[in-house]
């Protein structure tokens, strides 16, 4: 069984929602980032979503964005990230999400990429620009590999297409919360709400649904529980901390931040 | 070897459509009105009388008589898209795409430009379409292009200025899209190059289509060769589709900038590797890692890393051959094709002059090339201008 898989049965038995943390991998240093691994675990995370940069991340907004240059510019190259990523398992056992691009796996091909992703302790992937019609190959390989692939739906997503796409997914569904990039803020909006039920009708408890984008305060968290979420995804908020904070204390006030949300998962 | 609709949204391995899902309904909903209009007589008829009466449709061929008797080699035609509404080639898309876009009850459209010559195609096509246009241009572009923002500014259109990345149309296509993902049902994205996720690039090629046709239909025989450059390749793609299925040879000349064993160029098809950025599968230029690498280009037009799918495929079949010029052969073909002939090309059509001039002097009196002249290059004489302060070596010419 998958990490991931384990997590949330874990959490299932104990009636919790997962919190799933995202950090962007090399921003603005390793040392930051291993430091704020370590305060996400502290704080009670049930599982860590490691970003890696890419150049053009079509699918952010300006804060993910500016770390994403901001890690690039620093250097960080994909060796960089798999060490950080063996590093962390030296550590724990948590579950370990890659978010990237399409482009950053297809340069080394899907099944190269994988299989050293998951050699470092990687759990599963989030691809937000790999549509359903194009992933063929990619699924077929991460299945191979036993690599969890975490696909995104939308608001917008017709029910067909929702069903081929739950098909396709392990781990969990990455729901996104709004018409937008990462880290809008905004009021939670009906639409969502009502496109969460539907998600997970059409689920059916078979895969966990989780819910991100715009995702940051603890109010954000306490609503999509009670709107039966699988779980909630908080990226941007955990960037704009480590953003203001000197790398000597990155991991105290993540650790105070992400167990202040974690409270209201239970 | 000629693909009319794709299947899958491939050319061959290229191409398909890799978005976010919230654009996914917006694809698709674009590909099914775009499938319908593209055999509806009406849509063709309303779009060929504005392409005649309002954007200067035909442009002529024109024989360049004294330019051919300076280099001495095969006739040298020009194909006059620069003679179009607006100075370029880009009004026939635009006003194709703002038409279906006005059919599918989309009020608000967006757009990316490099140049700005998409970009003030798009302002114009909207303005007389009564339509808001919003233009996206990298920071660097509006500083090198500063008169094509001023135009879309009194067509009415808003330019922003983007700041992220390099700062150049790849960026701006980056910003356009999430615009996009986040005004999804309200929003029409008109995208200015053969390039992005299915149905764009058969689109815009379709919509370009009518230069090759016309290039058919003007010269008494198919010429030995046709010539044209290659950004994101609409100008291009347009001109070589019709003649595919002929025997001319066909020739696309990319951005080789200083050179394209220096890695500053914009030649991703001379220099790249295939990857995935915008919604299509295509030749890259990238690092190891697959980040996008920055890139350089003397003309806005061609400085970005992607090429439209359908090259990448019509390159790997070997029915097209891709070759690039650098920046100092751009600025010598510019001044020989402005001293013979009094036009003044644009710094993009002056690649494929400039390799016309190279390929000619090898072939027969009696053979014919047509090169694309995809538009006129007033945009460019500051640019030339500081080049030329620059580099000694080629003020003599003037």
């Amino acid at each position: 069984m998958s990490r991931i898989k384990e997590k949330f049965n874990q959490l299932k038995l104990k009636k919790e929602t997962a919190l799933i943390s995202y950090i962007m991998a090399g921003y603005p240093s390793e040392k930051a980032t291993l430091a704020a691994v370590r305060g996400l675990i502290q704080g009670g995370s049930d599982i860590i979503e490691l970003g890696f940069p890419f150049s053009d991340p079509i699918a952010d907004g300006p804060t993910i964005q500016m770390a994403s240059t901001e890690s690039l510019n620093s250097g960080t190259k994909i060796e960089n990230f798999f060490s950080i990523v063996k590093k962390i398992r030296k550590e724990s056992n948590i579950p370990l999400v890659l978010m990237t691009y399409t482009n950053i796996l297809y340069n080394q091909t899907y099944l190269k990429f994988i299989s050293r992703a998951k050699q470092a302790g990687i759990d599963g992937l989030i691809l937000p620009d790999m549509a359903i019609e194009e992933s063929k190959e990619y699924v077929k390989a991460a299945k191979k590999i036993g690599m969890d692939t975490i696909f995104l739906v939308s608001p917008n997503t017709e029910k067909v297409r929702l069903k081929q796409i739950i098909k396709s997914t392990s781990g969990f569904l990455y729901m996104v919360a709004v018409f937008g990039t990462t880290g809008v803020q905004t009021k939670i909006h009906k639409y969502t709400l009502d496109a969460l039920k539907n998600t997970k009708i059409a689920a059916k408890g078979k895969i966990p649904v989780g819910i991100g984008f715009g995702v940051s305060t603890e109010r954000d968290v306490q609503k999509y529980v009670s709107s039966g979420a699988d779980a909630v995804i908080v990226g941007s908020a955990n960037i704009k901390i480590i953003e203001n904070t000197p790398t000597n204390k990155v991991q105290t006030r993540i650790a105070t931040f992400t167990k202040k949300l974690k409270n209201r998962t239970r | 070897m000629k693909i009319g609709i794709p299947k899958d949204g491939r050319f061959g391995e290229f191409g398909g459509k890799y978005i976010p899902e919230t654009l996914a309904p917006a694809i698709e909903e674009l590909e099914k009105n775009y499938l319908k209009i593209r055999n509806d007589k009406n849509f063709k008829k309303e779009l060929g009388r504005l392409l005649i009466d309002y954007a200067g449709r035909p442009t002529p061929i024109y024989f360049a008589r004294n330019l051919t008797k300076t280099i001495g080699g095969a006739k040298i035609y020009l194909k006059r898209e620069d003679l179009l509404h607006g100075g370029a080639h880009k009004i026939n898309n635009t006003l194709g795409q703002a038409l279906l876009a006005k059919r599918m009850g989309k009020k608000r459209i967006i757009a990316e430009t490099g140049a700005g010559q998409h970009g003030v195609a798009t302002a114009m096509a909207c303005a007389s379409l009564g339509l808001k246009a919003e233009i996206y241009m990298g920071y660097v572009d509006t500083l090198r292009q500063k008169q094509n923002v001023y135009r879309m500014e009194l067509l009415g259109a808003k330019v922003h200025a983007v700041k992220s990345g390099s700062k150049t149309l790849k960026d701006a296509i980056n910003e356009a899209m999430r615009d996009w993902i986040t005004n999804v049902e309200t929003t029409y994205y008109l995208l200015g190059s053969a390039v992005g996720p299915h149905p764009y690039p058969l689109m815009v090629r379709d919509f370009q289509a009518v230069i090759g046709v016309e290039i058919k239909k003007q010269m008494k025989k198919i010429p030995n060769a046709v010539i044209a450059c290659v950004g994101g390749g609409s100008n291009a793609i347009g001109t070589f589709y019709p003649l595919i299925d002929t025997n001319a040879r066909i020739i696309g000349i990319e951005a080789g900038g200083k050179g394209v064993k220096t890695k500053l160029h914009s030649a991703p098809l001379s220099a790249g590797k295939k990857g995935v950025l915008h919604g299509m599968m295509t030749y890259l230029m990238q690092d190891k890692d697959g980040q996008i690498s920055e890139t350089h280009s003397i003309s806005a037009g061609l400085d970005y890393p992607g090429v439209g799918p359908e090259h990448a495929y019509l390159k790997d079949e070997n029915r097209v051959e891709y070759k690039a010029v650098t920046d100092d052969e751009v600025i010598d073909a510019f001044l020989i094709l402005t001293r013979t002939e009094g036009i003044i090309p644009a710094l993009e059509s002056a690649h494929a002059i400039a390799h016309a001039i190279k390929i000619s002097k090898k072939m027969k009196k009696t053979e014919s090339i047509v090169v694309t002249l995809s538009g006129r290059g007033d945009k460019d004489i500051d640019i030339v201008k500081e080049y030329l302060a620059k580099n000694v070596k080629n003020k003599r010419k003037i």
